[in-house]
């Protein structure tokens, strides 16, 4: 029975991965233990590394006495959730149209994928241009009411633009995976649903969305913990709102950057993303735990 | 295979020694700095000057676009000992320099290269900025700035205004007439603390923190929710709410330099280093001035803070460099250069003779340049006291977040003035006081 072919060196698959293990190593084991050591003292910004100082945990602690931090903590979440939630509803109808092959699919299909590959910051720039209360595109509302929108002054508007640009962008990537997957799903299917007389919302839900759930919960993980931690949130929010207005749309990575780039509190923003890796893999503990049981490989 | 090796030996030793005589010939040396657009091109041009003065060094300048930036390549190639001899730092970076032990003090540079540089020369409020407590300068005064009234003339005329706002009370009733005679926004502010809070407080010879502005001593606290600051806030909050003053920042779609020069707003409080741009993009013909930032009536006027950037000198590079680096701080320091650099910049001259090289070439006189000496007179209108040589406190930059966003809090009705105020204090001082652990010990020079 067993006709598989199977290496009988250890060594030979290390090997392998070897590359890229040591791709992680530099790259990622390496700077966490620097931040961990930051994390724990008080370190200058110039270094100096004979006079560091060991805090314990003072850091932690100021990070956990702060409100503003616990807001922020709060803001990433709801910014993440709406995000993915948006930019994978959004994709999903997409997907479902180009895949029914409606007139213009192909161009259409060539177009939604565009914008993931525009840099965020490129985005964020954009956005602020179209989304300006006084001068943008957008600025016509304003005149029928004043006020209606400007995310200069409402933290609202600030949090509603900032999930605009980040799931305009993330449509185009999550467009990608679930076209792909659609066209996996075998036509009769779809047709021997349609015979019995099911539309296009009842076969979404009946059919596609289960076959397609390996790939949709893949694309929920990675939606998730790109907006919670991603760069692309850090470039969108540094161009459009910068955290404003009074710290409405201060998420955590943006929080963390700034404090340690711009304020130079590499120890504070060091304890704070060793903070936001660990909620991370929360995160990720939750989703493969309770989520992945839904899902069914083929 | 061993062929190969053999090869790349021999090309490695001609490489080697094509670049020895190379290197015997120039000594380079880098300086980062943190102007970009106009400005970083006339910085190149200083550069380009300096390596066609002489044979001896090769200045290589790169930009890294932004101040912040700027600062912080710097950390990261210092900490790599890959630094440049020369970076540019903002003003309120200075406390993280002067504590950092990473620099050679300007002085003891130009001592130890035996050049003779007149330190008085520099003006008092400028050079105040940058020495330790003994007055010698850490880093050389290079850009400088202070904060200036703009103002439409045109559009005072209109509204039958006649001359320069002096005080506040002015900027008030011209901005009612102004209203009156249809302009829809008088006078436009941002939520930047520099010009509202920091050179308001200066000239108002208000503390914006214990200790001298944190000159005495590490452990300074912010006091600006006690002073005139309140005060002032509390009338651009009634201004604002009677549609006199709006707000303008780049969020809301036009900051306030863009603003003034669009004419939608027709007075502003902003840097003279802004004067060559509004000159730049004002419609052709319109009449603008500036003037010095108003004051309350019944004040006695201090003089207002530098802003700007100097040159710091770091440590980590080999001697010869050093000896460029003396070489180009000195020439960029002669009055020739000196004002060449106002002239094509708007940055105000930081030395006596250059200043009085620019009065006698006739400069202030143009029509383009004219209104660019009231930057002086504003800087140098009393000596540099105890609350205006400047502000020195830990983690300054962070905590200008912490006043713009209690200004968002007030102006956009989500707090009282004393409340926003409260807040960007109390938790400027958490900002302060991690900022006096981390350099525990260490005291003022």
């Amino acid at each position: 029975m067993n006709k598989r072919a199977v290496f009988k060196s250890r060594w030979l698959p290390i090997l392998f991965a070897l590359p890229q293990l040591l791709l992680i190593f530099f790259f990622f084991y390496w700077p966490a233990t620097s931040v961990l050591t930051w994390a724990f003292s008080l370190e200058p910004a110039f270094g100096g590394a004979g006079d560091r100082l060991f805090v314990g945990w003072d850091n932690f602690r100021d990070v956990f006495a702060d409100r503003e931090y616990w807001q922020s903590v709060a803001l990433s979440l709801v910014f993440a959730f709406t995000a993915t939630a948006l930019s994978m509803f959004i994709a999903f109808v997409l997907a479902i149209c180009v895949d029914r092959q409606l007139k213009g699919s192909g161009i259409f299909r060539f177009f939604y994928i565009w914008p993931y590959a525009i840099a965020a910051p490129a985005v964020g720039l954009a956005f602020r241009f179209i989304f300006a209360p006084e001068s943008g595109l957008i600025a016509v509302v304003n005149t029928w009411s004043p006020d209606l929108w400007n995310p200069a002054k409402f933290g609202s508007h600030a949090m509603i633009l900032v999930i605009i640009c980040f799931a305009w962008k993330w449509i185009g990537y999550n467009f990608i995976f679930m076209t792909a997957g659609l066209q996996s799903i075998p036509r009769s299917l779809i047709e021997a649903s349609s015979m019995d007389g099911s539309g296009p919302v009842r076969r979404a839900i009946d059919l596609q969305i289960p076959l397609l759930a390996p790939t949709l919960f893949f694309l929920l993980v990675l939606n998730l913990t790109e907006s919670f931690v991603g760069p692309d949130t850090y470039g969108i929010v540094d161009l459009t709102t910068e955290g404003g207005p009074n710290g409405a749309t201060n998420v955590m990575v943006y929080r963390i950057v700034s404090e340690a780039f711009q304020g130079l509190n590499y120890s504070g923003a060091a304890s704070q993303s060793l903070i936001l890796i660990g909620l991370i893999m929360v995160f990720t503990f939750i989703q493969f735990r309770f989520v992945e049981r839904r899902v069914h490989y083929k | 295979m061993k062929h190969l090796g053999v090869k790349f030996a021999a090309m490695a030793l001609a490489l080697g020694l094509g670049a020895t005589p190379a290197l015997a010939e120039k000594v380079k040396f880098e300086f980062w700095h943190g102007l970009s657009g106009d400005l970083g091109e006339r910085v190149k041009e200083t550069c380009d000057k300096f390596n066609a003065s002489q044979s001896d060094y090769e200045i290589v300048c790169t930009s890294q676009n932004g101040y912040p930036e700027t600062i912080q390549n710097a950390i990261a190639a210092y900490r790599a000992k890959k630094n440049p001899a020369i970076v540019q730092v903002f003003d309120v970076g200075t406390l993280d320099l002067m504590l950092s032990g990473a620099y050679i003090p300007a002085k003891k540079l130009m001592e130890d290269n035996s050049y003779k540089i007149d330190w008085d020369n520099y003006f008092g409020g400028i050079a105040r900025y940058y020495a330790d407590s003994k007055g010698v300068l850490n880093s050389f005064p290079f850009n400088s700035s202070t904060a200036m009234f703009y103002y439409n003339i045109d559009a005072f005329t209109k509204a039958g205004i006649d001359g320069a706002p002096q005080t506040w009370e002015d900027v008030e009733a011209d901005a009612r007439k102004l209203k009156s005679a249809g302009f829809d926004c008088p006078f436009g502010f941002s939520f930047d603390s520099w010009a509202t809070v920091e050179q308001f407080s200066a000239i108002h010879n208000q503390p914006i923190a214990t200790k001298n502005n944190g000159y005495d001593g590490l452990d300074t606290e912010l006091v600006f929710n006690k002073t005139k600051v309140v005060d002032q806030l509390t009338f651009f909050k009634k201004m604002t709410d009677e549609g006199l003053f709006q707000v303008k920042t780049a969020q809301l779609g036009m900051d306030v330099v863009p603003a003034f020069a669009s004419q939608t707003c027709q007075m502003i409080q902003s840097s003279v280093a802004d004067h060559g741009t509004i000159g730049k993009t004002i419609k052709p013909g319109t009449k603008w001035a500036v003037t010095m930032l108003p004051v309350w009536k019944g004040t006695e006027r201090k003089n207002s803070l530098v802003g700007g950037a100097s040159l710091w000198v770091l440590k980590n590079r080999p001697e010869a460099e050093y000896k460029g680096a003396a070489a180009f701080l000195n020439f960029i320091a002669q009055p020739d250069m000196v004002e060449w650099w106002s002239t094509v910049t708007g940055y105000i001259p930081v030395t006596k003779t250059g200043f009085d090289a620019m009065k006698a070439n006739g400069f202030y006189e143009k029509p383009q340049f004219a209104g660019r000496e009231k930057a002086i007179e504003s800087l140098t209108y009393t000596p540099a006291g105890d609350l205006t040589r400047g502000i020195r406190v830990g983690g300054f930059p962070q905590i200008r977040k912490e006043i713009s966003n209690a200004m968002e809090g007030i102006f956009f009705g989500k707090m009282t003035v004393q409340a926003g105020l409260d807040q960007a204090v109390e938790r400027g001082n958490a900002i302060i006081r991690r900022f006096e652990k981390t350099y525990a010990g260490q005291t003022l020079n």
